[in-house]
């Protein structure tokens, strides 16, 4: 059921666009309107969100400690697991979200006769993760060369080494293969694991098909149904330049694509993709474990009501003075 | 323990979920899986909402009329509070990482054990009130309404919790369980839905200093009883001082440390240790309890419960706090009780009166841990050990969950252990460390109601016992922790009975060469020292 | 703790990334490539064509030279049988270039506009520029 309603709003989306460019020719909304109000509601969305985060404060130093603290200098700590500075913890995020380090911990449980719990590694949840997202970056660089004049060498340097096994004309992009195979393997992994499809919702798998939607319809573009790269260049860069024009020259499968990217990037600050701004605020991840060297401040620590140590001699004088404890009061 | 059923039933576990979707599966209150709700009289003593005789059973709570706006308003100042809160409501992604690394729902199969689901139970009610996309959508998109039934489902699993915080770890974004049910549980308190051995133990501690109710005469008795055993077993009279002003330092450790076996084992080594080191310390009647379940109750109680320990040290002058084998007590000391109380800077940075060694990491908080103490004292041979003496046991080592994963004590303990004993064995990789599975008692389910739960949450802990007890004859299972010491005491009489549970200072107390002392022919429990011929593999 | 800064300062790198490409052409609307066809041999063309038609060149250049390459090296036919039945040999070299013999001025405006790098150069000498070029 929720599969099948993200489903079916993605191939909305689709025929939407179709029907647009091809039956009202509506160039101008699929080519400049959307775009702009999807990277509009893109940016100030995500600000937005990251904002209300940072409106909450972080009362409580509550780093997740994954290796050995820093204590006495001849115990060896784990300055990346368990930092105590800046510096380590910098390192630690960096590992979180270039690398993924959590996601790479991953085991699976087995349950065997006996009864006997095994814990084999996993890695390939983390393995695809990884390779769908840095595909993802990959392409989203690439694409750069159609935002861009001159296109900056590094981009070109980019695009060229993605495209080095020179297979077909034009040639194949490794990343594009990559993301469509770890994208597969994400949904299909949601679907048949009954754990993972019990606790899946719309928003788990509506941007898996919306991604899906948007690597099919770009490599249909590239190696398919081929449309005019300089009248998209030229639409592209009238974009970025607030100059936008528009083209009867490009197909249909062009605003297809562009269709489902910009539903991503309106989708993105309201859903849970906006994990890629929030992993950098997770208080377990990005504060360094030196609680007891640095003192972490409440903004609303406010005063509690406490049983002070004279209501406690109060109630028990007699028998402490039974027993030699000394007190304040005789 | 006898309406459990036995460990070859209980292990025959079911992973598959229902095909019901888990919204419109309402919860089912199981026998042993579930803890009697506070006493009355505990909520008034601690001026807590809605005190009244309840049961979870009940179909009635008797919640307050508002209750929907209390519980409501009570998230909106949440989310307003803790940045954790906010973002562990927007960012899960669902990628299942988390799932099968609880213990509870590796023992027992309760698709809403899974750590990603038991956020969902609040996310949903977030979403659904808090979201526009939850409004619209409504259940397609995983949001709700709340309902009583939500309450209900929220006391039955966020008190299937031990804030462990083992999901964390695997968590890609670092989502910690142990903050969801924290505010859970702070939730469910507001309408005064809160279970006694949580409740007890706070109400307890207000008043009397420590969670079992212990008053100060009958806390000298156990002291008598324990320095008695230490005379026996040694033949040296420890004389120990409470409530003393002008002693150097502080010794705070969990009550249950001097209240029952095995803590007291553990307890009577901190006391011929700093004995023997002539240490200036005192005990304290009033700070008589490190430990501090106002953890599994609320961010405010946490902090009415700890302010004792700073006005304590404040009221006897001493210089620094020294803190025993426990585990939340240390994720309170560690990680809230310099904000919470603090400064304090009315005492001065800790440095070791036997060593000299600087306490550098503790020199805000003024608090050191016994195990780092320890171990700097070992380091710089300033104990005389025999680790012989320990020959008759064969140790592995439990990393508790909170010195674990919300400090990183490590290889302090460790190194201690293989200071003083002769046989110690790790347990498989998966299964220590930070990714140590949980005594599946703590956060306050250490009760006899909850002995399914215990036992099917304690099965990953206890089978890496069994491991290493098959495998290497392991038949000590050393914590430092006090809750592990009752916890897992039980665990293992019915997953591995062959294994005992120990701290790691009792076996310091029994390989210290104590000066005078008698010819020790007894370990501090009172067994033979030495292991008598054909024991070895029992 | 709010670390208000370091998150604004996160959101400002943010923001700059994602409009980087606003930035970099700053206003500027970059002109569309012309491509040019002023070589000598072209100039003397009576009736200005290509084998094919000039939309069929712009979409499908690419494949063809593909296809010319794999019949030439690896298959047997060495001829190209247009549209209109007109036969010309498969060589880029002796077919293509000898009309367009301005590479910096006719492939490479596209090529470089739209960042392709064919790997034509790879085996093909480069042909000496007949007009002189003012390089891009």
């Amino acid at each position: 059921m929720k599969l099948l309603f993200s489903f079916i709003t993605v191939l909305l989306l689709v025929i939407i666009a179709y029907a647009g460019i091809r039956y009202a020719s509506l160039y101008y909304v699929f080519g400049v309107i959307i775009p702009y109000a999807a990277v509009g509601i893109f940016i100030t969305g995500f600000v937005y969100r990251v904002l209300k985060w940072a409106g909450s404060p972080v009362p409580f130093r509550i780093p997740t400690t994954c290796g050995q603290e820093k204590s006495l200098p001849w115990i060896k700590q784990n300055k990346l697991d368990n930092p105590s500075s800046t510096l380590g913890v910098i390192g630690r995020m960096s590992l979180e979200i270039l690398f993924f380090r959590s996601l790479l911990r991953n085991t699976k449980t087995e349950l065997r006769e006996g009864p006997s719990l095994a814990y084999g590694s996993d890695k390939w949840l983390w393995l695809a993760g990884l390779a769908f997202h840095w595909s993802f970056l990959i392409i989203l660089i690439r694409h750069l060369r159609l935002f861009t004049e001159p296109v900056p060498y590094l981009i070109t340097l980019l695009n060229n080494l993605d495209a080095f096994l020179q297979i077909g004309v034009p040639p194949l992009y490794i990343t594009d293969v990559v993301l469509l195979a770890s994208v597969s393997y994400l949904f299909i992994r949601r679907v048949l694991i009954p754990q993972f499809r019990y606790i899946s919702l719309i928003s788990d798998y509506f941007p898996l098909f919306l991604i899906l939607g948007i690597g099919i319809s770009g490599i249909l573009m590239r190696y398919f149904f081929r449309v005019n790269l300089i009248s998209v260049k030229e639409l592209v860069m009238g974009l970025v330049s607030f100059n936008p024009q528009v083209s009867a020259d490009i197909g249909s499968i062009f605003y297809i694509h562009i269709m489902l990217i910009a539903t991503l990037f309106a989708y993105f600050p309201f859903s849970k993709l906006m994990h890629m701004g929030g992993v950098f605020l997770s208080p377990t991840r990005n504060l360094a474990n030196n609680n007891r060297m640095i003192r972490h401040i409440n903004p609303w620590n406010y005063p509690v009501k406490v049983h002070t140590y004279e209501e406690y001699e109060d109630e028990f004088r007699d028998k402490m003075k039974a027993v030699d404890i000394p007190v304040e009061k005789e | 323990m006898s309406d459990v059923l036995k460990p070859a039933e209980l292990s025959k576990i079911n992973y598959k979920p229902p095909r019901k979707e888990w919204m419109k599966t309402p919860v089912n209150f199981k026998h042993g899986m579930y803890i009697y709700p506070a006493k009355a009289k505990n909520l008034k003593y601690l001026d807590m909402p809605n005190p009244r005789e309840w049961s979870p059973t009940d179909k009635d709570w008797k919640l307050p009329e508002n209750w929907k706006e209390i519980v409501l308003e009570g998230m909106r100042e949440r989310l307003g509070k803790y940045r954790s809160f906010k973002i562990f409501m927007d960012i899960c992604v669902r990628c299942g990482a988390c799932a099968d690394k609880c213990h509870f729902f590796i023992g027992g199969g309760d698709p809403k054990n899974m750590p990603v689901l038991r956020a969902e139970l609040l996310r949903s009610i977030y979403r659904g009130h808090f979201t526009k996309s939850g409004k619209i959508f409504g259940s397609l998109n995983g949001a709700r309404e709340l309902t009583v039934d939500v309450l209900k489902e929220w006391f039955y699993y966020f008190y299937q919790c031990t804030e462990c915080r083992r999901c964390s770890v695997f968590c890609p974004y670092g989502i910690d369980t142990a903050e969801i049910t924290m505010m859970g549980r702070e939730l469910l308190n507001l309408l005064g839905c809160n279970v006694n051995w949580v409740i007890e133990p706070v109400a307890n501690c207000y008043r009397t200093g420590n969670h079992l109710g212990i008053q100060p005469h009958a806390l000298m008795d156990m002291f008598e009883m324990m320095l008695d055993d230490i005379y026996d077993r040694t033949g040296i009279r420890v004389k120990p001082s409470f409530n003393r002003k002008g002693a150097e330092i502080l010794f705070v450790t969990p009550s249950a440390d001097y209240f029952a076996e095995p803590g007291i084992y553990t307890c009577m080594g901190y006391l011929v240790l700093f004995h023997e080191l002539g240490l200036d310390y005192t005990w304290s009647t009033y700070a008589s309890e490190g430990g501090n379940f106002g953890l599994f109750t609320s961010h405010e109680m946490i902090k009415r419960l700890n302010a004792k320990i700073y006005a304590e040290a404040k009221r006897l002058g001493v210089k620094w706090i020294l803190g025993g084998e426990c585990g939340h007590m240390w994720r309170v000391m560690h990680q809230y009780m310099d904000t919470m109380n603090g400064p304090a800077d009315f005492l001065e940075e800790p440095v070791s009166p036997v060593t000299g060694t600087k306490f550098e990491n503790a020199k805000s908080t003024k608090m050191v841990h016994i195990t780092e103490f320890t171990a700097d004292l070992i380091r710089n041979n300033k104990l005389k050990l025999d680790p012989s003496r320990n020959d008759s046991l064969r140790v592995t080592f439990h990393d508790s969950c909170n010195p674990a994963r919300a400090m990183g004590i490590l290889e302090e303990p460790r190194y201690i252990i293989k200071n003083v004993c002769n046989n110690f064995y790790e347990m498989p990789e998966n299964t220590i460390r930070e990714q140590t599975f949980c005594c599946a008692g703590g956060a306050g389910l250490g009760t006899d109601e909850m002995m399914e739960t215990r036992m099917r949450g304690g099965l990953p802990r206890a089978n890496a016992v069994r491991h290493v007890h098959e495998k290497y004859g392991v038949n000590r299972l050393a914590c430092i922790c006090a809750i592990d010491r009752a916890t897992l005491t039980t665990l293992m009489e019915y997953w591995v009975p062959e294994v005992k549970v120990t701290g790691v200072h009792e076996m310091v107390g029994n390989a210290l060469v104590m000066e005078g002392e008698k010819e020790r022919t007894l370990t501090l429990r009172g067994d033979p020292l030495k292991e008598t011929e054909g024991e070895v593999n029992v | 703790m709010y670390d208000t800064g370091k998150i604004i300062a996160g959101l400002v790198i943010f923001a700059g990334l994602v409009t980087l490409p606003f930035w970099y052409n700053s206003g500027k609307a970059a002109a569309k490539p012309e491509p040019s066809l002023d070589t000598p041999v072209i100039q003397q063309m009576k009736d200005k064509h290509c084998i094919e038609s000039k939309q069929y060149m712009i979409d499908n250049h690419m494949q063809m030279l593909n296809e010319w390459r794999n019949e030439f090296v690896r298959g047997d036919m060495t001829m190209y049988i247009n549209s209109k039945g007109q036969y010309y040999t498969m060589s880029l070299e002796d077919t293509c270039l000898h009309c367009h013999s301005n590479e910096k001025q006719f492939c490479d405006k596209c090529h470089t506009y739209v960042d392709i790098k064919p790997y034509c150069w790879d085996c093909h000498v480069k042909p000496k520029e007949e007009v002189a070029s003012g390089q891009r």
